[in-house]
């Protein structure tokens, strides 16, 4: 313990900007329910739901960045493996299976949930990796985008099975057997048997947990020999085959535990929610999973989640917020009237709203025109860039020297 | 001895390979065989009328579709991008000719004459012009400067301005579908027992002729042929003087162009639109130019009409809410046993 703490005091943190975020994130992490209690004046649960929410985002994408930024396979889809999860947790945690033609309901506790979600996705995985991951980059892209779009598609048309539009709701509230209780939550010491988790709170506790266990394992993947499988991969297949990597498998893998954290998120979702329903898991997830990746810093891992959790702000809380801060502020300067919507004029809450696609948009096109590397970048990748490493450069240089 | 096991052991892998490989073609035909003999069932059920009356409908859905794949295809083939705001250039060619229509003094159910005839090609060069500009500014704007970044980097781009396209549709006419006015005459002839009306002639006759000028355009003309050169080696190109930005912007200019066209026909068939209508639509035309192997331009037109069929067809006789799912699944087997579509040529690994 004491070496570890030298080790820590004697590294010095400037010389890697990770450790800085890592630390940051940790604090963040541990002081937040504090900080929520303070803003919310004492009524914390709306503000650690959130968090719980942007959890399963940080949990997303971190297992996409293991596809994209570490094993560099593009993949549009991410979010049929999210819905994949979701699905299971609710196929047997949950009375639903009794009004298939099944007849019986399987209650399996959460934990448990957890890890068959996560071998449910991983073999869906490889199902769709298998064929496909010999495709090259794009059309791999494109292999996704189509299972993608299967996905829900298939939960919504089956109704027989899943309820189609509806979803399935009610699902099983997680339970631990034994929980201790204290003056934190306004009892006296003590343990509790059976535990239900209804309280934000232990979602927040849980989720934590569960990010922690995924950043170390994400971490050791990424300086374990096959971690440096996928970076070759990344940087050039075919001299990395030529070196004696099996790129199928290492691609497979990557593919595999990449879906598998999505099981992992699914699972927790669902149990959050207690509801699935196919409209949660559509084209947009991916993308702004995607997105939460490319923005933070594609292979890095405190930068995407970072930029996880920028995204997450910005989408789910800045943007839907925007009509209501639109129609204060033009009470405020005197410009009621443009609350109220009158022939084609729709109100400026409702305009405000319709702007939400809009002002995304244009963040995904200036951010990626001013900072391409993504706003963390890995040390790698940002030399990667400003030297560069394709031979487009040596045309340059010739157009350069010739005018 | 070492090498002699090895090459034991490779053949081994190969034949089991091919085993396998077969095994899979094998089934994927059964599974073909089997549709079309469930297709020919239902189709003797409804009755030869139908069956002529989903044919119109479904080469009509092809061609609006191949438009909107060749402007896939292009800019796939010249800078490899998968252009995600193309399908957003189309629904964006729908929502302005619905707005230009009256400008033009089209109103719906008039009296037809040669006058109205140029009315509508006015409507047609407007929208197909401005959608070529747009088309030729994202790529300025949001490709251009990310030509030389990796390859992730474009892609985002190009789905954040599918995005602002989406949104400032979305500004323009709201969430709800707007209507697209009804202004070609309701004349139909009789072939078969089945109707066949002015939009489907229309829908033919516009792709028919755009397809074959894009062909001579491709074939003949030296920026077809600078399009050419630059597709297949951008570097070399350039040594050869050919001005490559020149070439890439007119490759959106021409993309555009088609599909624009595509959605004022989409519009004049469908009279409706709605501002996300270009993801669908568009997912579709990409699933089609992959279908006749991207970069290929016969084989975006071809994969159009094919998937036109399909689609059309399923929604047919079948339950038209898997749709989409046939489609995607379609897409998928196309690229896991025919990954260079129906015409593609073999591209090497770069």
């Amino acid at each position: 313990m004491i070496g570890w703490f030298r080790r820590v005091w004697e590294t010095d943190p400037r010389k890697d900007p990770n450790s800085v975020v890592y630390i940051a994130l940790g604090l963040f992490a541990l002081l937040f329910p504090i900080i929520a209690n303070v803003l919310s004046g004492g009524n914390p649960n709306f503000l650690l739901s959130v968090a719980g929410d942007a959890g399963v985002y940080l949990l997303l994408t971190l297992g996409l960045n293991v596809v994209v930024g570490m094993a560099g396979l593009l993949d549009l889809g991410y979010a049929a493996f999210f819905a994949i999860g979701a699905y299971t947790f609710a196929f047997i945690a949950s009375d639903h299976l009794q009004v298939t033609p099944l007849h019986t309901s399987l209650h399996v506790p959460f934990w448990i949930v957890l890890i068959v979600a996560l071998f449910v996705a991983a073999s869906f995985g490889v199902i769709l990796g298998a064929p496909t991951l010999r495709l090259r980059g794009d059309y791999l892209a494109i292999v996704t985008l189509g299972f993608g779009e299967i996905v829900p598609r298939v939960f919504r048309n089956a109704s027989v099975w899943t309820s189609g539009v509806n979803g399935i709701s009610a699902l099983d509230t997680p339970e631990l057997p034994v929980w201790i209780r204290g003056p934190w939550s306004g009892d006296p010491f003590g343990f509790v048997q059976n535990f239900k988790i209804f309280d934000p709170l232990a979602y927040y506790v849980i989720m934590v947990f569960l990010l922690v266990i995924c950043v170390v394992l994400v971490r050791n993947l990424q300086h374990s020999r096959m971690g440096r499988a996928w970076a070759a991969i990344r940087e050039d297949e075919v001299a990395a085959a030529a070196m004696g990597v099996n790129t199928v498998q290492a691609k497979l893998l990557a593919f595999a535990i990449g879906a598998a954290f999505s099981g992992f998120a699914g699972t927790f979702y669902g149990a959050k929610l207690s509801l699935v329903s196919p409209e949660n898991f559509g084209f947009s997830v991916s993308i702004t999973v995607l997105v939460m990746v490319v923005l933070g810093g594609m292979g890095n891992i405190p930068g995407v989640m970072a930029g996880s959790l920028l995204v997450y702000y910005v989408i789910f809380i800045l943007l839907p917020q925007l009509p209501d801060n639109a129609t204060s502020l033009a009470n405020a300067i005197g410009l009621s009237g443009l609350t109220q919507s009158s022939g084609d004029w729709p109100g400026i809450g409702e305009m405000a709203a319709r702007l939400k696609f809009l002002v995304f948009g244009l963040i995904l096109v200036v951010v990626m025109l001013v900072r391409p590397q993504g706003l963390i970048p890995s040390r790698e990748r940002q030399q990667e860039l400003t030297k560069g490493t394709r031979d487009d450069t040596i045309i340059e240089d010739v157009q350069a020297e010739t005018g | 001895m070492g090498a002699v096991g090895e090459a034991i052991r490779r053949r081994r892998s190969d034949l089991r390979a091919g085993l396998t490989g077969r095994a899979l073609d094998v089934g994927l035909y059964v599974l073909i065989i089997a549709f079309l003999y469930v297709l020919a069932t239902k189709v003797l059920d409804h009755g030869a009328d139908y069956l002529v009356q989903i044919l119109f409908f479904a080469l009509a859905n092809g061609a609006i579709y191949a438009l909107i794949a060749l402007g896939y295809t292009m800019v796939y083939g010249i800078i490899e991008l998968i252009n995600f705001a193309h399908g957003d250039v189309f629904a964006f060619g729908a929502f302005l000719s619905a707005s230009l229509i009256p400008v033009f003094g089209l109103t719906e159910g008039q009296v037809w004459g040669p006058l109205t005839i140029f009315q509508l090609l006015g409507v047609f060069v407007v929208t197909m012009l401005v959608c070529a500009l747009l088309n030729v500014s994202i790529e300025r704007i949001a490709y251009r400067p990310l030509r030389h970044a990796p390859r992730l980097a474009p892609l985002i781009t190009a789905i954040g301005v599918s995005f602002f396209l989406e949104g400032a549709m979305f500004l323009w006419k709201g969430p709800s579908s707007v209507h697209y006015p009804d202004v070609l005459p309701d004349v139909s002839i009789s072939i078969l027992g089945a109707r066949l009306g002015v939009k489907e002639i229309t829908v033919w006759i516009v792709t028919a002729t755009l397809v074959v000028a894009l062909a001579l355009f491709i074939d003949r003309s030296k920026l077809g042929k600078a399009m050419r050169a630059t597709a297949q080696d951008r570097d070399a190109a350039q040594l050869m003087g050919i001005d490559i930005d020149r070439t890439i912007a007119a490759t959106f200019f021409i993309g555009a162009v088609l599909a624009g066209a595509g959605g004022i026909m989409y519009g004049l068939s469908y009279n409706t639109a709605v501002f996300d209508l270009g993801f669908s639509a568009g997912l579709v035309a990409f699933t089609a130019a992959v279908f006749g192997g991207i970069g290929n331009i016969y084989g975006a037109a071809i994969g159009g009409m094919v998937l036109g069929l399909i689609r059309t067809f399923w929604d047919g006789y079948f339950d038209s809410a898997w749709s989409d799912v046939v489609i995607f699944a379609i897409l998928i087997m196309v690229l896991v046993f025919r990954p260079t579509g129906i015409l593609g040529m073999r591209v090497p690994e770069k």
